[in-house]
C-alpha cells in the first residue's frame, strides 16, 4: 500500500524527518507515537502534499505510484485521506455542498459517475449516525462554530463517506473526552475490513485501547527508533518517552 | 500556494466576441447637433429634445468627479461615438422571425435564448444591442396584466405622458458628471410600469450588450411601481473584448409608489480588460429608487466585470415604514478596479435599511466600499444595519471601506460591522486533500462568502451568479 524510503523532508529552513523508512501494508493499522516535536504530524503533511512541506530526499510509493510526484488533489484522489489535528472553517459553505463536491471529485477521478442527490444523502445520513451527529450537522457551514469533539467527528464522518485507501489520522484524539473518543474510536473500526490501511498517529497511548494497531512505531527527532506490536505502546504509558534520548542515539531505523 | 491561486486566477473572458453585424453608427464627436441628430432618428417629442439639451449644457459646466479611489486615463469625450444600432434595426421588427438571425446568436452565445419557447419560462427579455433594443419577448403576456415593458425609445411614443412624469425625478438630469451626460445622449433602455395593485407575473430582464467600436452605452431605465404592486426585474451586461476601453454610463430610477415594492437586480460582467489591465469596460453608473410610504427597493448586484466601477445604487426612504436593501458581491481580478457601495437616505419616519456588501479582490486589483447611510431630522425610530466583508485572494491586491455615516434624528439607529478575511492556505489545502482542484476550491470558498447576496437573487439568476463568479475565478471557457 504505502512504502517510505529514507525520507528526509523541512518545513521552511529546518529538517524535520531525518531518515524514516516505513512499509504499510493493505488492512494494517499502524500507529506512530512520540512526543512533541517529534516530526509527527509533519509526516502526515508531508504524503499528503502541503505545500511548504518540502521532501529533501527519499521515495514514497503509495499503491505503486510515486506519490511525490502528485499534486495534493491526485493523492487525495488516489485515496490517500487525512483527518486533520485542527480541521479549518469555510464560512457558508454547508458540510453538505462541501462533502457532495468532495465524495463526487474522488468517483470522477476513478471514472464513476457522480452521486445523485438522494444517493448522495442516504450516504451522509448513514455516516452522520455513525458518528452520532445530528442530521442539521449537514446543514452547517464547514467546521463553523463546530466544538473540538464536533470537528474530530465531523472528519471521521468525511473519512466514512469517502472511502479512502490509507486514512491518516492526525491526533484525531487530543481534546476529546472519553465518550467522544468511543466514537471516534467506532467509526473508525467500523472502517477496518481487511483492505483499509491506517496510520494513526498520536501522542498518548489512550486511543490504542480502543483502536488497536497491529505496529506501534515510536517516532522521535525525525525517524522511527522503535518498532512492535501494541505492547510498545503500553511500554510508552508506563514509561514516557525520557528514555529516547538514549534509544536515539546510533540506533538505525 | 499563491502561485495556484495566481493561474486558477488568469481565466479568460468567454463573451468577449465580436459580432459581425451591420451598423449604422455616427462618427465620434459630441455637441448640440449630434443630440438633434439622435433625437430626430429617434422620432422623438419636442419636449425629449429640450429636456437632452438642457442636461448637456448643464453636463459642460460640471467636471468628471475624483473622489472614486480608482485610476484611469482622462476620457477624451469627443472620441466616442454617441449612437450605433444594427442596420437591420432600421424597420424595426415586428417579430422575432425579421430579427437579424446573427443578433440572434449573438444572444444565444451569451446564453439568453430569445425565442419565448425556448426560454427559461417566467422570464421577460429586452435585449438592448450597442444603442437600442432589438426586440423584447413576452410582451403579450404582460400587456393582458397591464404591465408595461418595452425600450423607453417605444415609450416615448406610446406612453409620451408616464415618461415625461417620472423621467428625471430619481435622478435629475444634472445630477453628477455621468448621470448629466446620459440625460443628454441616452439612447435607449427599459420602461416598466407596473399597474396599481399588480403583482407583476413574472420576471423582467434586460440584456445589455456593447458591440460596436468606440462607442459608448448611454442606456436609462426607468421603472414604475404604482400603489401596492410588485415587479423583480434583472439586468445583465456582456461586451467584446477589445484593446481601447468602452465607455458606459447608465442611469436607472425606480419610483415605487405606496405599499409597492420593486426588486432590481444587476449580473455585470462588462468585458474587464485583459491582465495588464489594457481595454475593458468604464462602468459609470447611477442608480436609484424614491421609496415612497411603506414601499420597499431592494437592489441585488453581482458585479464581476469592467476595468472601472464606479457605482452607488441608493434609496430615498421618504415614505414612513419604507424599506431600502442593497446587497452586493463586486469580485475584481488582475488590474480591475472597483468603488462601489450605496446611500440609503433616511427621510421618513420608522424607515428601514439593510446594507450587505461582499468585496472579493484577487490578483492586483483594487476593491472599495463606499457607503452613505444619511439620517434626516424627520427619520424618527429609523434603523439601518450595515455589513460590509472584505475578501483577499492573494497579497498583491487591496480592500478598502469608506463607511459615511449622518445622523441628524437621535432616535434613529445605525449599525456598522465590517471584516476582512483571506482565503487561507489552510482552507485550500483542506479542500485539495478532499479532492477538489484549487480553482473549484477558490470558486466554493467565494461562493461560501457570497451566499447571503446571492440568497437574495432571483432562483434562475443565483445560479448564474454563481456559475460566473467560478467561471471569472477558474480560467475556464464556459
Amino acid at each position: 500500500m504505502l512504502t517510505i524510503k529514507d525520507l528526509h523532508a523541512r518545513v521552511e529552513e529546518k529538517t524535520i524527518i531525518k531518515g524514516l523508512n516505513l512499509e504499510i501494508k493493505p488492512g494494517e493499522v499502524h500507529a506512530i507515537m512520540g512526543p512533541n516535536g517529534a516530526g509527527k504530524s509533519t509526516l502526515g503533511y508531508v504524503l499528503s502534499g502541503r505545500d511548504g512541506y518540502e521532501v529533501e530526499q527519499g521515495e514514497v510509493t503509495f499503491k505503486g505510484a510515486n506519490l511525490l510526484e502528485m499534486e495534493v488533489e491526485e493523492r487525495a484522489q488516489a485515496g490517500l485521506f487525512l483527518a486533520f489535528q485542527y480541521p479549518v472553517e469555510i464560512p457558508g459553505v454547508s458540510n453538505m455542498e462541501f462533502m457532495k463536491e468532495s465524495v463526487n471529485a474522488m468517483r470522477k477521478a476513478r471514472g464513476e459517475d457522480e452521486l445523485s442527490s438522494a444517493e448522495f444523502l442516504k450516504k451522509a445520513k448513514e455516516a452522520c449516525k455513525q458518528v452520532n451527529l445530528p442530521l442539521d450537522f449537514l446543514k452547517r457551514g464547514v467546521n463553523e462554530g463546530f466544538s473540538g469533539g464536533e470537528k474530530k467527528r465531523n472528519e471521521i464522518m468525511q473519512l466514512i463517506m469517502l472511502e479512502p485507501k490509507l486514512a491518516i489520522l492526525d491526533e484525531s484524539d487530543s481534546g476529546l473526552d472519553v465518550d467522544a473518543l468511543q466514537v471516534v474510536a467506532n467509526g473508525v473500526n467500523s472502517q477496518r475490513d481487511g483492505e483499509r490501511s491506517f496510520i494513526v498517529v498520536t501522542h498518548y497511548q489512550r486511543l490504542l485501547d480502543f483502536i488497536e494497531p497491529d505496529y506501534v512505531h515510536i517516532l522521535a527527532q525525525g525517524k522511527i527508533v522503535k518498532s512492535g506490536g501494541p505492547e510498545l505502546a503500553k511500554e510508552v504509558e508506563a514509561s514516557g518517552y525520557a528514555w529516547l534520548g538514549q534509544a536515539d542515539e546510533g540506533e538505525e531505523a | 500556494m499563491s502561485e495556484q491561486i495566481d493561474q486558477a486566477l488568469a481565466r479568460k473572458y468567454d463573451a468577449g466576441f465580436v459580432s459581425e453585424v451591420e451598423s449604422e453608427t455616427f462618427p465620434a464627436g459630441l455637441d448640440e447637433d449630434v443630440i438633434r441628430r439622435l433625437s430626430a432618428i429617434k422620432g422623438e417629442p419636442e419636449w425629449m429634445l429640450e429636456w437632452r439639451l438642457k442636461a448637456y449644457r448643464t453636463w459642460l459646466k460640471l467636471t468628471e468627479p475624483e473622489w472614486a479611489h480608482v485610476d484611469y486615463p482622462k476620457i477624451d469625450y469627443q472620441d466616442i461615438s454617441y449612437y450605433s444600432a444594427p442596420k437591420s434595426m432600421k424597420d424595426k421588427p415586428k417579430s422575432l422571425d425579421e430579427v437579424d438571425p446573427e443578433l440572434l446568436r449573438t444572444y444565444e452565445k451569451l446564453g439568453i435564448p430569445l425565442h419565448e419557447q425556448e426560454m427559461l419560462a417566467g422570464v421577460a427579455v429586452d435585449a438592448v444591442f450597442d444603442s437600442v433594443s432589438v426586440v423584447t419577448t413576452f410582451r403579450e403576456k404582460l400587456e393582458e396584466a397591464g404591465v408595461i415593458f418595452c425600450p423607453i425609445s417605444e415609450a416615448l411614443h406610446k406612453y409620451p405622458d408616464l415618461v415625461k412624469k417620472y423621467l428625471g425625478t430619481v435622478v435629475p438630469r444634472g445630477d453628477n458628471y455621468f448621470a448629466a451626460l446620459n440625460s443628454a445622449v441616452f439612447t435607449d433602455g427599459s420602461f416598466v410600469y407596473i399597474p396599481k395593485g399588480v403583482r407583476c407575473p413574472m420576471e423582467l430582464s434586460t440584456y445589455f450588450r456593447i458591440n460596436e467600436q468606440n462607442t459608448g452605452q448611454f442606456e436609462r431605465t426607468l421603472i414604475v411601481a404604482e400603489e401596492g404592486s410588485y415587479v423583480s426585474y434583472l439586468e445583465g451586461c456582456t461586451a467584446p473584448q477589445r484593446d481601447e476601453n468602452q465607455l458606459h454610463a447608465a442611469v436607472v430610477e425606480l419610483v415605487a409608489l405606496d405599499d409597492a415594492e420593486i426588486k432590481y437586480s444587476t449580473v455585470q460582467n462588462w468585458y474587464p480588460g485583459d491582465e495588464n489591465g489594457k481595454g475593458g469596460i468604464y462602468n459609470f453608473v447611477t442608480k436609484r429608487g424614491l421609496c415612497e410610504k411603506n414601499a420597499k427597493i431592494s437592489w441585488t448586484q453581482v458585479e464581476t466585470g469592467s476595468a472601472v466601477t464606479w457605482k452607488y445604487p441608493s434609496c430615498i426612504l421618504k415614505g414612513d415604514n419604507s424599506v431600502g436593501e442593497f446587497y452586493s458581491v463586486a469580485l475584481t481580478r488582475g488590474k480591475q478596479q472597483a468603488d462601489t457601495g450605496t446611500k440609503m437616505i433616511h427621510l421618513g419616519k420608522n424607515t428601514k435599511s439593510t446594507i450587505i456588501s461582499k468585496g472579493i479582490s484577487a490578483g492586483y486589483s483594487n476593491n472599495a466600499y463606499r457607503g452613505l447611510v444619511r439620517m434626516g431630522p424627520g427619520a424618527e425610530g429609523a434603523r439601518n444595519f450595515t455589513e460590509c466583508d472584505s475578501l483577499l485572494i492573494g497579497d498583491k491586491c487591496g480592500a478598502h471601506t469608506f463607511p459615511y455615516i449622518e445622523s441628524s434624528n437621535p432616535s434613529a439607529i445605525v449599525e456598522h460591522e465590517a471584516t476582512t478575511s483571506k482565503v487561507s492556505d489552510d482552507q485550500l489545502f483542506l479542500c485539495q486533500q478532499r479532492g477538489l482542484d484549487p480553482e473549484k476550491a477558490v470558486s466554493m470558498i467565494v461562493n461560501g462568502f457570497c451566499k447571503e447576496v446571492f440568497r437574495e437573487l432571483p432562483m434562475e439568476f443565483a445560479v448564474e451568479a454563481g456559475k460566473l463568479l467560478e467561471i471569472s475565478l477558474e480560467g475556464s471557457v464556459g
